[in-house]
């Protein structure tokens, strides 16, 4: 007698890739905007970005209507901390929420990949990673979704950020400039869009600095 | 008030027909310090009376911001307002939540007399001590309730609540009627000058009272204190001229509002 199996998923996976980056004083967040199903696309502008909190921000791959709860299960959370605090959410709070989120359902997760992106209670940038599950880790810079395996290497071998079990513990921060950050960032996914076939249409760049959030598109392959 | 044998139970009626816990929770609302608020057809406004209990003290915080399009200023036991208001929070991020666009007010006011009715009607709790004054936005315009705690509400153009809030009354009965044209500035005078009724005598600063804003366009907020200074100081300038009209008597059975809501032709004072 062999093992039923469900005949049916309650997971797609819509694809796409995100990618973040962390400087002295601003943070590079940035994902596609195709979004697909198997073979078929369903939509070339469709945004993975979402503002969680005024300096915080996140972008998520994997099933869209995962992110779109996960999303809104953030907002409402930021809500009550608002009222209850009288100020926004930091940066890393929120990535302590995400991951307490992610982990409430370990047994049916989320099939969201994130990557938080803003800037901490001092003003640096910071960059957060977190896999399905709500593991998670600062770091200077990190991709997460269907493109992620050709952007990280490139990022690794531009960023040259240093390893976490060095001692004494160095900063996750990148030393780029905001504008090379972001050209780094469209180098990145015009080089994932030629190989991914999930990654391409347009490009979404938001930069958190001091001054606030600025929003930029650039396109990308189509096909 | 009077003692009698029918008031030691919420559950237990009077001869007369009267539940005497609740209206003692009315007086409740009366004891506390006043709260005022006053709409137009596009603004509502809510203003207070701040009383610290010494002057090292803090003040307690009578407004509350439920959501973007609605807040609420209380009068009476602030705790229980306190716990209301967190209730209302959570009612309209799970509607948003749900249905992606604001609570409308109406919904909000009714699910809140709801859960006061529920209070006078089990013998294991009491009615809420606390007035609320709910200021909103929504589809259908500006709107302005009274929530008390014996379940009911009623929708106002001008109302205020709390002790000597009847000086308020006075004023806002005389000017109610060219409130639904104001702009935002004349509303906000005129809840000044309400709050300052209310304070027989004593110099209407800043620190004493707390003034907030909800319109079209503008997110429910409390207005900073050097704004509030600069305002009184603008309008200290013109002092109100008419002496009070003589009030109509009618203490117990006062029924001062504004729009008219359903009289109870002479049975208990339930409500204000």
């Amino acid at each position: 007698m062999t093992k039923q199996r469900a005949n049916w998923s309650p997971y797609d996976n819509n694809g796409g890739s995100c990618v973040a980056i962390a400087g002295a004083d601003y943070c590079v967040i940035a994902a596609d905007t195709r979004m697909s199903t198997g073979y078929n696309i369903l939509s070339r502008e469709y945004s993975k970005i979402t503002k969680l909190a005024d300096k915080c921000l996140m972008a998520s791959s994997g099933f869209q209507a995962d992110v779109k709860a996960l999303q809104k299960h953030l907002a409402a959370r930021h809500l009550i901390y608002q009222h209850q605090h009288n100020k926004q959410m930091s940066c890393p709070a929120m990535g302590q929420l995400l991951s307490n989120t992610l982990y409430y359902k370990r047994f049916f997760p989320y099939y969201s990949f994130n990557v938080l992106g803003g800037l901490d209670s001092e003003g640096k940038g910071c960059v957060y990673t977190y896999d399905a599950v709500g593991s998670y880790e600062r770091v200077g810079y990190s991709s997460q979704g269907s493109g992620s395996t050709l952007i990280m290497p490139f990022l690794d071998n531009q960023l040259k950020s240093p390893s976490p079990l060095l001692l004494p513990a160095q900063d996750a921060v990148t030393p780029l400039s905001e504008t090379e950050a972001v050209d780094l960032v469209k180098t990145v996914f015009a080089s994932a869009t030629e190989r991914d076939i999930y990654t391409g249409d347009k490009l979404e760049i938001v930069v958190v600095n001091a001054e606030g959030i600025r929003r930029e598109y650039m396109d990308l392959r189509k096909d | 008030m009077f003692r009698n044998q029918y008031d030691t139970d919420v559950t237990t009626w009077s001869p007369a027909g009267r539940l005497f816990q609740v209206e003692y929770a009315m007086e409740a609302v009366k004891q506390g310090s006043a709260a005022i608020g006053l709409r137009s057809k596009t603004h509502v406004i809510l203003a207070c009376v701040n009383k610290a209990s010494s002057e090292l003290s803090s003040h307690q915080k009578k407004i509350f911001k439920v959501d973007d399009h609605i807040g609420v200023a209380i009068a009476g036991l602030t705790a229980d307002g306190r716990v209301l208001s967190r209730y209302m929070r959570n009612e309209c991020i799970n509607y948003n939540f749900t249905y992606e666009s604001p609570l409308p007010v109406g919904r909000l006011v009714v699910q809140l007399a709801d859960k006061a009715q529920v209070c006078t009607q089990r013998s294991w709790k009491r009615p809420y001590g606390v007035g609320l004054l709910v200021a909103g936005l929504d589809e259908s315009g500006a709107h302005l309730y009274y929530n008390c705690p014996s379940g009911n509400y009623f929708e106002y153009q001008a109302f205020a609540i709390g002790s000597r809030s009847q000086a308020a009354k006075t004023y806002l009965e005389r000017r109610f009627e060219n409130f639904m044209g104001s702009s935002r500035e004349d509303l906000i005078k005129d809840a000044l000058i309400s709050v300052r009724e209310t304070l027989q005598g004593e110099k209407l600063k800043s620190s004493i009272c707390t003034v907030a804003v909800v319109g079209v366009g503008e997110a429910f907020h409390i207005l900073d204190q050097e704004t509030v200074q600069q305002l009184i100081d603008s309008f200290e300038l013109v002092r109100e001229d008419e002496p009070p009209a003589p009030e109509a008597g009618d203490a117990v059975a006062d029924q001062s509002e504004a729009s008219a809501p359903v009289a109870e032709e002479g049975a208990a004072p339930m409500d204000i």
